[in-house]
């Protein structure tokens, strides 16, 4: 193997049965009641889980989810807006931890 | 992508031979195994309901994914000869419904004509157009008024709501001038409520992915046109491009052809092979030869019945042939599979 991640795994995904089939029937059965239509659209989950894909950084994700949102009708400028909105929350996530380290060093401030 | 068909540029992919070989030379299942699996095999014909008439290849457009290869460059279209013999076929066919396409059908010279012979045989009629010829010259602006007098259920592609996205696939321009066109159908009352006026949008894939849900897209195009530009219609239609001229080319040309076919494979849906539009349908081609569809027909793909024209037709003989299958079949039975219609189950 020369990379860690092959493109060809995602496929594979539901093999993950074979080393405990009944938690990942669980979780499949489970995966596949979370992306229908409810209180959301199954096209909003799924530009959520774009932008959780990115939060994430899982190369599968990204892969399977680009093409979930074209499926569903999003566009170029949907899915970019998405992944901004991952941007904003890792960034806010670093930026407001700035107000616990201005409090340190306030603390330790003459 | 040029401005001239695959037929213009003498492209290899024009041809229906290359195509076919091209599709055969997967690797995947063959699509009569997979049938057969199913217990589909042979597939076997209902009666006929539907009448498909193609009736020519010249277009104003020249569309990225065309299965046709049409555009303004191709100049087979079907003459008043081929019509009349047609309009002999659909009264002894027992059809319920004629279905115009083309190209633009409205740019044959006898398109009004052959519209007001049909209407008077009863028949439901159904004009796949492509909106922009409605603006494309003055002598076609009267169309919406013409589709009315004649109730002719109006099926139109427009594959996205934004310019930017329907233009990569139709055309620069192609997007507005579709709205301007839709608004003038509106206009006359196709799509409103309770008019009885039919106006239909074809959704088709702009690149090298499947179709989503149906209902899904159909409710936020209506959201979006509605609100964006104050158009309404009836119905959504959500299509899957099939490996086939155009969009063969295209899939080859950007090295997805074969993960498109793999995902068309993957989605196979046995319920979606025992509905598709074959099995109800006859397709007519632009100089009169029968076809089991349009896609077999840019293959060349006669029906295989002693009937192959429609100046001998018989329906009866034509009810105990086959549908002719391949490898781009497919295209039409993944997921909720895939019609002139939208999905099928």
């Amino acid at each position: 193997m020369k990379t860690y991640y092959n493109p060809e795994d995602l496929k594979k995904f539901g093999n993950i049965s074979e080393f405990e089939p009944n938690l990942a029937k669980k979780f499949f059965d489970y995966y596949g009641d979370v992306f229908k239509d409810g209180a959301l659209t199954a096209r909003e989950k799924s530009l959520i889980a774009l932008a959780v894909a990115h939060t994430v950084q899982c190369p599968y994700c990204i892969d399977a989810y680009t093409q979930d949102t074209m499926e569903k009708g999003c566009d170029e400028a949907q899915l970019m807006e998405a992944v901004h909105v991952a941007a904003a929350i890792r960034g806010g996530a670093s930026l407001v931890h700035g107000v616990q380290m201005m409090n340190k060093y306030k603390d330790l401030s003459m | 992508m040029s401005l001239k068909s695959l037929h213009a540029q003498n492209h290899s992919l024009s041809l229906s031979k290359e195509q076919l070989h091209v599709l055969e030379k997967t690797s995947y299942v063959s699509f009569s195994k997979k049938l057969n699996e199913s217990g589909l095999f042979p597939l076997t014909v209902k009666p006929l309901e539907i009448f498909q008439i193609n009736v020519g290849k010249m277009c104003n457009q020249v569309c990225k994914h065309c299965h046709v290869d049409a555009g303004p460059d191709r100049k087979e279209i079907m003459t008043r000869e081929i019509m009349l013999q047609c309009l002999s076929a659909i009264e002894k066919s027992g059809a319920h419904t004629v279905d115009l396409t083309g190209g633009a059908p409205e740019m044959n010279p006898d398109f009004r004509w052959f519209v007001e012979e049909i209407s008077k045989l009863g028949k439901k009629i159904i004009v796949r157009c492509n909106l922009t010829i409605i603006v494309a010259n003055k002598k076609y602006n009267d169309l919406p008024e013409f589709f009315k007098q004649h109730k002719i259920e109006v099926v139109s592609s427009l594959p996205y709501f934004t310019s930017a996205k329907t233009d990569s696939q139709r055309g620069e321009g192609v997007f507005e001038k579709s709205i301007q066109a839709l608004k003038m159908l509106n206009d006359v009352g196709y799509g409103k409520q309770d008019s009885g006026l039919i106006l239909d949008l074809v959704y088709n894939p702009a690149g090298a992915f499947l179709p989503g849900d149906q209902s899904g897209l159909e409710r936020e195009f209506k959201n979006k046109l509605k609100t964006n530009f104050d158009i309404e219609f009836n119905n959504l239609f959500t299509i899957t491009n099939l490996p086939v001229s155009r969009f063969l080319e295209y899939l080859e040309r950007s090295s997805n052809f074969e993960s498109y076919m793999e995902k068309l494979v993957n989605a196979f849906n046995p319920s979606a092979a025992a509905n598709v539009m074959c099995r109800n349908t006859i397709s007519v081609g632009w100089d009169g030869y029968l076809y089991d569809c349009d896609f077999n027909q840019m293959l060349e793909l006669k029906v295989a019945s002693p009937i192959n024209h429609v100046n001998n037709f018989d329906t009866s003989m034509l009810e105990k042939r086959a549908v002719i299958t391949g490898q781009h079949c497919y295209g039409c039975t993944a997921g909720s599979g895939s019609s002139c219609g939208g999905t099928v189950i």
